[in-house]
C-alpha cells in the first residue's frame, strides 16, 4: 500500500476492485476460453468486453466529455509536475513532453466536442497529493494506466468513425505514456497482453478523489 | 540490412508527414478524417467508410481483419523467438524481450480463438526470416515493427464491426503501444514519435513493409 493508496482510500478502492471476485472469474473465463479455443457467449476474447460495452448511451459528446475531464486531469498534474516533482535530466525532459502531448488532447477534444455542437465541460480544480518524485512517479503511474482502459472501455460505444479513430489515435498515445512512466518506475512497461477496460463508473472513482 | 533500412525509411517518412504540430495536427487530422460524419475521405488508413474491404484477402468483414492482425501477431511471436534464440541480448533486455514474446503469443492464441468463434478459418502461420546480425539492428526492427503494429490496429479500428471485436482489438491495440514506446525508450527514441496524436497505416503500407520477413 502506497502513500498515495492510503491518502486516497478511494483509490485503494480501486486496486482492490481489480482483484475483486468479478474480475478474478472473466480472467479465469479468459484464461480458459483462450486455453480451450471455446466460447463463452460471444467471442472468446470478449469475457470483459462487458464492461467495455457498459458505458451510459450518452452518445460520442458526452464520451469526449468524459475522455476531456480525464485530459484536463493529466495535463493539469504534469504542468504542475514541472515545478512540483522534483525531476531533472530525463524525466524531466519527459514530463514536458507529457505535459504537451496531454494539453494537446485537451485542445483537441474540446475542439471536436464544439465541431459536433456540444459544449465542452468546465475544467475542474484539481488536489495532486504528492511530496517528491517517487510519489509523482506513482500517481503518474496510475493515471496513464486509468487513461488507457478508460479509453478501450469508452471507444466501443463511440459512433462515429472519425471520432473512433481520433480516440484511437489518442489512446496508443497513453499507452506509450503509461510504459514510459512505468520504465521509470522500474515496473513492466507492459505487464500484460492486453489492457483491460474500465467503464465509466470505475474511471470516475479512481479520478473523483483528485477533483479538488 | 536493406530491408531493415527499408522498414526504417519508410517509418521515418510516416513520421516527416505526421510533423506538423499539436492540435493543429489533429485538427487536420480530423478534417481528413470527414469529422463532422457526413462524408468519409478515401483515405483507407482513416478507416472511415472503406469498411473491411482492405483486408478483404484475409476474409470477409472482422474476420478478415482478425486474419491480418493475426498475421502480424504471428509475425510479431516468430520474430521475438528468433531473438531471443539468436543469443544477442542476456539480462534485462532479454526478459523484456521474452515477455513481449509471450504476450504477442498470448494476442495469437486470442485472435485465433476470435476468428473461430466468428465461424471464420484463422489465417495460416507464415513462414517467416528475420535480418538477427547485432543487438542494436535488432532493436531497431524490433522498434519498427511495434511501432507498424500499432499503426495497423489503428488503422482497422473504425473498420471493425462488432463491439466485442473492437474491444478486444483495442485491448491489444495498446499493449502495441507499450511495447512500441519500451523499445522507442531503449533506442534513445522519443515515446511518442508521432506526436500527441498516433498516426494510423493502411493495410497496403504494413504489408508491404513486413514482406521482406515473410518467405513463405
Amino acid at each position: 500500500m502506497t502513500q498515495e493508496q492510503l491518502a486516497n482510500p478511494e483509490l485503494a478502492g480501486v486496486r482492490v476492485d481489480e482483484d475483486s471476485e468479478d474480475l478474478s472469474r472473466s480472467e479465469v473465463l479468459l484464461k480458459g476460453a483462450l486455453a480451450a479455443g471455446a466460447v463463452y457467449g460471444t467471442l472468446a476474447v470478449g469475457p470483459y468486453v462487458r464492461r467495455a460495452l457498459a458505458m451510459s448511451g450518452g452518445g460520442d459528446i458526452d464520451i469526449l466529455n468524459f475522455a476531456l475531464t480525464l485530459e484536463y486531469l493529466e495535463s493539469t498534474f504534469y504542468a504542475e509536475a514541472k515545478r512540483r516533482a522534483g525531476a531533472s535530466g530525463e524525466l524531466k525532459s519527459l514530463i514536458e513532453l507529457l505535459a504537451k502531448d496531454e494539453q494537446e488532447h485537451v485542445e483537441a477534444l474540446a475542439g471536436t466536442i464544439k465541431k459536433l455542437g456540444g459544449k465542452p465541460v468546465v475544467k475542474p480544480k484539481f488536489d495532486f497529493p504528492y511530496s517528491d518524485t517517487a510519489g509523482f512517479l506513482k500517481l503518474a503511474q496510475t493515471f496513464e494506466d486509468t487513461g488507457v482502459s478508460a479509453y478501450n472501455g469508452a471507444a466501443p460505444a463511440i459512433k462515429s468513425k472519425e471520432v473512433l479513430t481520433a480516440a484511437g489515435s489518442i489512446v496508443q498515445v497513453e499507452a506509450r505514456h503509461a510504459a514510459a512512466i512505468r520504465l521509470q518506475n522500474k515496473e513492466e512497461p507492459a505487464p500484460a497482453g492486453f489492457d483491460e477496460p474500465l467503464d465509466e463508473k470505475q474511471v470516475r472513482k479512481a479520478v473523483e478523489p483528485f477533483i479538488a | 540490412m536493406a530491408e531493415t533500412k527499408q522498414l526504417t525509411n519508410h517509418v521515418s517518412r510516416r513520421r516527416f508527414l505526421a510533423v506538423g504540430g499539436g492540435s493543429t495536427a489533429l485538427a487536420a487530422f480530423l478534417a481528413a478524417c470527414g469529422s463532422d460524419g457526413s462524408t468519409t475521405s478515401g483515405t483507407t488508413a482513416m478507416g472511415g467508410g472503406k469498411g473491411a474491404t482492405e483486408t478483404a484477402e484475409f476474409g470477409k468483414g472482422d474476420v478478415g481483419i482478425l486474419n491480418y492482425a493475426l498475421t502480424l501477431e504471428y509475425l510479431e511471436t516468430a520474430f521475438y523467438a528468433d531473438v531471443v534464440k539468436s543469443g544477442l541480448f542476456k539480462g534485462a533486455e532479454l526478459e523484456t524481450i521474452r515477455k513481449f514474446g509471450r504476450e504477442e503469443a498470448e494476442h495469437v492464441q486470442a485472435l485465433t480463438a476470435a476468428v473461430k468463434s466468428l465461424g471464420g478459418k484463422p489465417a495460416p502461420e507464415p513462414k517467416t526470416e528475420f535480418p538477427l546480425k547485432s543487438a542494436k539492428s535488432v532493436l531497431e526492427l524490433a522498434g519498427t515493427v511495434e511501432n507498424l503494429g500499432a499503426a495497423a490496429y489503428l488503422g482497422q479500428a473504425a473498420n471493425i464491426e462488432s463491439p466485442e471485436v473492437l474491444a478486444s482489438a483495442l485491448a491489444i491495440h495498446s499493449v502495441e503501444g507499450r511495447h512500441a514506446a519500451t523499445l522507442n525508450t531503449l533506442l534513445g527514441e522519443s515515446v511518442t514519435p508521432d506526436g500527441a496524436f498516433a498516426v494510423p497505416a493502411d493495410v497496403k503500407t504494413v504489408l508491404k513493409s513486413v514482406e521482406p520477413f515473410i518467405v513463405g
